[in-house]
């Protein structure tokens, strides 16, 4: 497998990462050869194979609870580590020009 | 040996006990521990954060309750450290990362919580690779911890600082995370005894995430009964991680002297089929030559999917974390880089504050769920997921436990690997099947490499929720083994 500079352009405009061009010729070369590797999950036979979806089996996990309010983090304390706020609110730059 | 360094080198529960008889006050104890900290860790690096303040203050709280006999564990008194991937309530927590710096979390973690719940004394946080992603701590982005047995060697990673701080005498014990190896790697590189619990054992709550389905909290400490009391203080149901489990958790340490005779011990042929370092494979040979004569039983078991396992791993582990690591954008903590308009701040913020090995994670996570690839890849790994579980399911048939190397090599050289990240996960090629198929698992010294002089590392894996035959196998061959020569951090 071997990824093309567009498509580690689209992964990175995905994942909001703006890589410098040598990230970009490393990543490519890099994740190509992961990519190469990983490959080999294509010998096995998977028909029939359910995935797994949880790691703990039927009924180990926390049972259900009702969805009743509870008290929570202060308001304070969760805008304690905002890098911008205004008020109660986290502040972001300009959505819509 | 002087008083002092006599103090910190005794284990967790020979402290927990002096304190409660008080021959040693928790305040002798914390400052021994942080007076070796000061001298020590400017060559080791196994802190990111030194807690000495609140550190004294708990020290003094849990001499005021020996005062009174009052004890609330065997831990209590105790300095411990936990990996600086656990939240602690206005203690700085980083992830290693630097869109993290500055970071101070408003609530203790479970695991933190549970620990100050028994008494021991938080004396800081320890470092790691970046996000827990890596097998050397090299990955840092505040620098590289070293391997207190050679310097010039990295401790292993991810929790490189937590086994490096053990094996200094820096602490009685401590917490790290293990995703794919991250505790029994550096245990193995340091000489230390780690444990991987079964996924759900232990809470996950204000773990900072990396792999959700595959991150498991667990000890590392210099003997098998500390790592044993650690996990009893840790383990068990929390209402807050759906994903914990509600099974009670055993007495770790009721029956850990009870021996391997009889003990049926799976060797996979697998994990014994070339590509593992000659003198790694002799100590593991002779740890399973001691079961035998202690009269274990050696049974020859299969486990064909492992070499599927580290392909497999890179695709779940990544996914999860390029969605995991969607929340550090700039907005409610850590890091904010300008840019004009909201998306190029996110963009900006994580170029800026993600590290190289998270940056290549989260590329290939996105990729490996983006759309049309879904199937070939991320479905396609949980699949084989289910192949590895079925391996060993089938091997626990005739055997209670398998037995095998944690690592191909002893610790590597710094620089050796950090070029080639495939190198690197390879590493990780017998650890991550235990996670893969979410079973409990440990490292625990074997010995001494005959030649290069480092540790050396025998895993064990076992049942679901059976840490406890785990725990008593590993402490048969420590009695054998006895402790491993003490690391002399850079003096010859």
């Amino acid at each position: 497998m071997t990824l093309s500079r567009e498509d580690v352009r689209r992964i990175a405009r995905l994942a909001r990462l703006t890589l410098s061009p040598e990230e970009e010729a490393r990543f490519q070369d890099q994740l190509s050869a992961i990519l190469g590797y990983v490959e080999q999950l294509g010998e096995l036979d998977l028909e029939g194979v359910e995935p797994m979806t949880h790691a703990l089996a039927a009924g180990e996990g926390a049972p259900l609870r009702m969805d009743e309010p509870r008290p929570c983090l202060d308001p304070e304390e969760a805008l304690a580590n905002a890098p911008a706020r205004e008020g109660t609110w986290f502040k972001v730059p300009r959505i819509i020009e | 040996m002087s008083s002092a360094e006599e103090l910190v080198g005794t284990s967790l529960l020979a402290a927990g006990e002096r304190v409660a008889a008080r021959r040693v006050s928790s305040r002798e104890l914390t400052e021994a521990v942080l007076a070796r900290i000061e001298a020590t860790d400017r060559r080791v690096g196994a802190f990111l954060a030194v807690a000495a303040d609140r550190a004294r203050r708990e020290a003094a709280a849990a001499d005021a309750r020996a005062a009174r006999g009052e004890r609330l564990s065997p831990l209590d008194g105790v300095p411990v450290a936990v990996k600086d991937l656990f939240a602690t309530r206005g203690l700085p927590t980083t992830a290693g990362s630097r869109i993290l710096e500055g970071f101070l979390p408003p609530y203790d973690a479970t695991a933190v919580e549970r620990l100050a719940r028994a008494g021991a004394v938080l004396v800081g946080k320890l470092n790691l690779d970046e996000f827990a992603m890596g097998s050397s701590n090299e990955h840092s982005a505040y620098g590289p911890c070293r391997n207190p047995y050679d310097l010039s060697r990295t401790p292993g990673g991810s929790s490189g600082g937590s086994a490096a701080a053990v094996a200094a005498r820096q602490v009685f014990g401590a917490l790290g995370t293990d995703t794919g190896g991250s505790i029994r790697l550096p245990a193995s590189f340091c000489g230390v005894v780690g444990v991987k619990p079964t996924y759900g054992r232990v809470s996950r709550y204000g773990v900072v995430a990396f792999a959700s389905s595959l991150d498991q909290v667990g000890p590392l400490a210099r003997t098998v009964a500390d790592a044993a009391a650690l996990l009893r203080v840790v383990a068990g149901h929390d209402p807050r991680d759906m994903t914990s489990s509600t099974r009670p958790v055993d007495d770790y340490l009721a029956d850990l002297e009870g021996g391997a005779s009889g003990l049926r011990i799976g060797v996979p042929r697998e994990w014994f089929q070339g590509g593992v370092d000659e003198g790694v494979e002799r100590a593991v040979r002779q740890a399973l030559a001691t079961y035998e004569r202690l009269g274990a039983r050696l049974v020859k078991v299969s486990l064909p999917h492992t070499r599927y396992g580290v392909a497999a791993y890179y695709l779940v582990a990544t996914a999860e974390a390029s969605s995991n690591l969607a929340r550090y954008d700039g907005v409610r903590f850590g890091l904010r880089a300008e840019g004009r308009g909201l998306a190029e701040m996110y963009a900006e913020t994580r170029q800026r504050g993600f590290g190289p090995e998270p940056k290549r994670r989260i590329m290939l996570g996105t990729y490996a769920l983006s759309a049309g690839y879904y199937d070939a890849y991320y479905l396609r790994a949980q699949k084989v997921r289910t192949l590895v579980r079925r391996d060993f399911d089938e091997a626990f048939r005739t055997c209670d436990v398998v037995a095998g190397p944690v690592a191909p090599s002893v610790a590597f050289r710094l620089g050796e690997k950090l070029e080639d990240p495939l190198q690197m996960y390879l590493a990780d090629v017998f650890t991550i099947t235990c996670n893969l198929a979410a079973l409990p698992g440990l490292s625990v010294p074997c010995g001494m490499h005959p030649s290069l002089g480092m540790p050396v590392g025998l895993q064990l894996v076992g049942r679901p929720f059976d840490e406890a035959s785990l725990l008593r196998a590993a402490r048969a061959l420590e009695r054998e083994v006895g402790p491993l020569p003490p690391p002399r951090i850079g003096e010859t």
